[in-house]
């Protein structure tokens, strides 16, 4: 029996790569998205909300939720279910809608 | 393919799952000019959804049913001349001069891309597939509760999973299926929760037996969830998630026969993960948003009327799938072929050949007979809302709760859900109110079981300005101006 979603599938991938979430290293394959990476870590959420700031994560897993915002980057509001995660890509905790610094 | 690019195409298919891969191809075997446009990099659909090629997995059937028929539809896409436009999310349809449709999309792995398309075509195929129906209940914002869908998708592609220890929870077939697969990948799953029971398909016996191999299907995950000593505890409901940054723990109550919780009955089960999800929601708005008729469907939702060529209440638009009221894969390619046949026959001014119609109608007839069934089965009942405590987040965009929704109701006299929207705000956030629609309007109805009416969005997914001002006649970009994506 399968013990990983990997063994399961068959998957070879190529070698891991480094992306940051708050700093901190994460590992990633290449085609796996911002939100897989970060699962595959254990880092189930990596944005606040607006009024109550709780932190959110990936939800609806298809890109129809937009609960998984993250900054990406510098730039907020990305959909980290559907952004493949790159090499180096530094991902921060998303605070309320992102803009902050620009004062809105 | 058109000779330039600046020819319409003949169809323009809208989504590239199992529905829309059969009506691409079946149009293009047929001698149309095909455009095949899809959100995602790959095809597939969530159905079909897969990992990327750099994953170099040997065995994607593994966490597939029915593998081999996409394997098919895939393999006719490639010997097609269809213009694939991957990453391409659609925001509108609009009749043009001349009796042409223009596809308008941004693009990009999710949306935010330099380039605005629009895309010219003589019929369009809407495709568009569904989304998963969430019914809130206090702690289902903390993360760690993911839609069981959202698990599965996530899985699926990126060969990952949200904890250790997996709670399956909510309505409908599919949870079945999403267990098994956790399970498969790995996952611990001490239960599955379904809130209805299954003795409900027995008051359908004819689509039962005219569906063999919907029972084989059913036999192959209840034997996959034994194998792995899953518990099925029916007539149940997860009424709270415990934890704060991270899902500890669920209490799981049972329901009276109008998903009322029964007080005393809760039992805490410990857990990392809670996927859950009530079935599944027709993706209407682009349709929606023409005027294209709708119909209730047997759980509640509201999905296309269509008539028995697939084809909309607006003439040259067709649609296949879930669209037209969630039937499952097998079901949405044979309602893709048909309609596929449909926009060749009309284009070609002659009638498609009968015997294939026939078969395939006999078919869809068939399977559309047994989806109903299963809707009936597990469409919710009223008394869920009894599970929403005052603090309880209904809309998780906005993080509008259930007594804020109750308020409009009862002293601000708010009685549809329109209404209760423009007091509170609850469906006016970046999802749009696919998360909290049918929350929202069962709490506005105050009896439970109302969906929301469709609306008329003018855009289906956001959109930066810089895409409107591109979206032009003189500067409106070109298909052939994207990247091509491989799949």
């Amino acid at each position: 029996m399968a013990r990983t979603p990997a063994e399961l599938a068959g998957a070879n991938p190529g070698a891991s790569f480094e992306i940051t979430m708050d700093g901190r290293p994460v590992p990633a394959l290449p085609g796996q998205s911002v939100a897989a990476a970060l699962w595959s870590a254990g880092i189930l959420a990596w944005r606040t909300t607006r009024t109550t700031g709780r932190p959110r994560g990936a939800f609806c897993g298809i890109g129809q939720c937009y609960d998984c915002l993250a900054t990406i980057n510098g730039e907020p509001n990305r959909r980290a279910c559907l952004v493949p995660a790159s090499p180096g890509d530094a991902i921060t905790t998303q605070e309320g809608h992102g803009h902050a610094r620009i004062g809105v | 393919m058109p000779a330039s690019v600046s020819d319409p195409y003949d169809l323009a298919v809208l989504g590239a799952g199992a529905a829309g891969l059969a009506g691409a191809v079946t149009a293009a075997e047929l001698g149309l000019s095909v455009a095949l446009l899809d959100a995602a990099p790959q095809t597939g659909g969530q159905f079909y959804r897969h990992p990327a090629p750099a994953f170099g997995a040997v065995r994607p059937e593994a966490l597939h049913h029915d593998w081999a028929a996409f394997a098919e539809l895939r393999r006719r896409l490639e010997r097609s001349d269809i213009r694939r436009l991957s990453g391409h999310h659609v925001w509108a349809v609009t009749k043009e001069d001349g009796d042409l449709w223009a596809v308008h999309a941004v693009t990009g792995p999710d949306g935010t891309g330099e380039q605005a398309v629009r895309v010219r075509a003589r019929t369009i195929l809407l495709a568009t597939g569904a989304y998963e129906r969430q019914l809130p209940f206090p702690g289902w914002t903390v993360p760690g509760v993911v839609g069981a869908g959202g698990a599965q998708a996530m899985l699926k592609s990126g060969l990952v999973l949200p904890g250790k220890r997996i709670v399956v929870a909510g309505s409908g077939p599919l949870l079945l299926a999403v267990a098994s697969s956790l399970a498969a990948a790995g996952a611990q799953v001490p239960a599955v929760i379904e809130a209805s029971g299954y003795l409900g398909y027995a008051r359908h016996p004819g689509a039962l037996a005219a569906n063999p191999r919907k029972l084989v299907e059913a036999a192959v995950h209840g034997a996959a969830l034994l194998r792995h000593r899953v518990r099925l505890r029916t007539r149940s409901a997860v009424t709270e998630v415990h934890g704060t940054d991270r899902v500890a723990a669920v209490t799981v109550t049972r329901l009276d026969r109008d998903w009322r919780p029964v007080r005393g009955t809760g039992r805490r089960i410990a857990c990392d993960a809670l996927a859950v999800g009530h079935g599944l929601v027709p993706q209407i708005e682009l349709a929606t948003a023409l005027g294209c008729a709708t119909r209730r469907t047997a759980d509640g939702t509201s999905a296309l009327a269509l008539n028995a060529h697939q084809e909309t209440s607006v003439c040259g638009l067709w649609a296949a799938g879930e669209t037209g009221g969630v039937g499952g894969a097998p079901l949405a390619r044979t309602e893709g072929e048909l309609a596929g046949l449909a926009a060749a026959a009309r284009l070609h001014g002659r009638p498609a050949d009968e015997g294939r119609v026939r078969a395939l109608r006999r078919r869809r007839d068939r399977m559309r007979a047994f989806a109903d069934a299963m809707a009936a089965g597990h469409a919710p009942a009223a008394g869920w809302t009894d599970w929403l405590t005052d603090d309880t987040e209904v809309c998780r965009c906005e993080e509008v709760t259930a007594g804020t929704l109750r308020e409009a109701v009862s002293d601000l006299g708010a009685r549809d859900a329109r209404t209760v929207k423009l007091l509170t705000r609850a469906g006016m956030g970046w999802c749009q109110g696919r998360m909290c629609g049918t929350a929202a309007a069962c709490l506005a109805a105050g009896d439970g079981a109302a969906e929301p009416p469709a609306e008329r969005r003018p855009f289906a997914v956001p959109v930066p300005l810089s895409a409107l001002a591109s979206s032009d006649d003189s500067t409106g970009g070109r298909p052939d101006a994207v990247p091509p994506v491989d799949d």
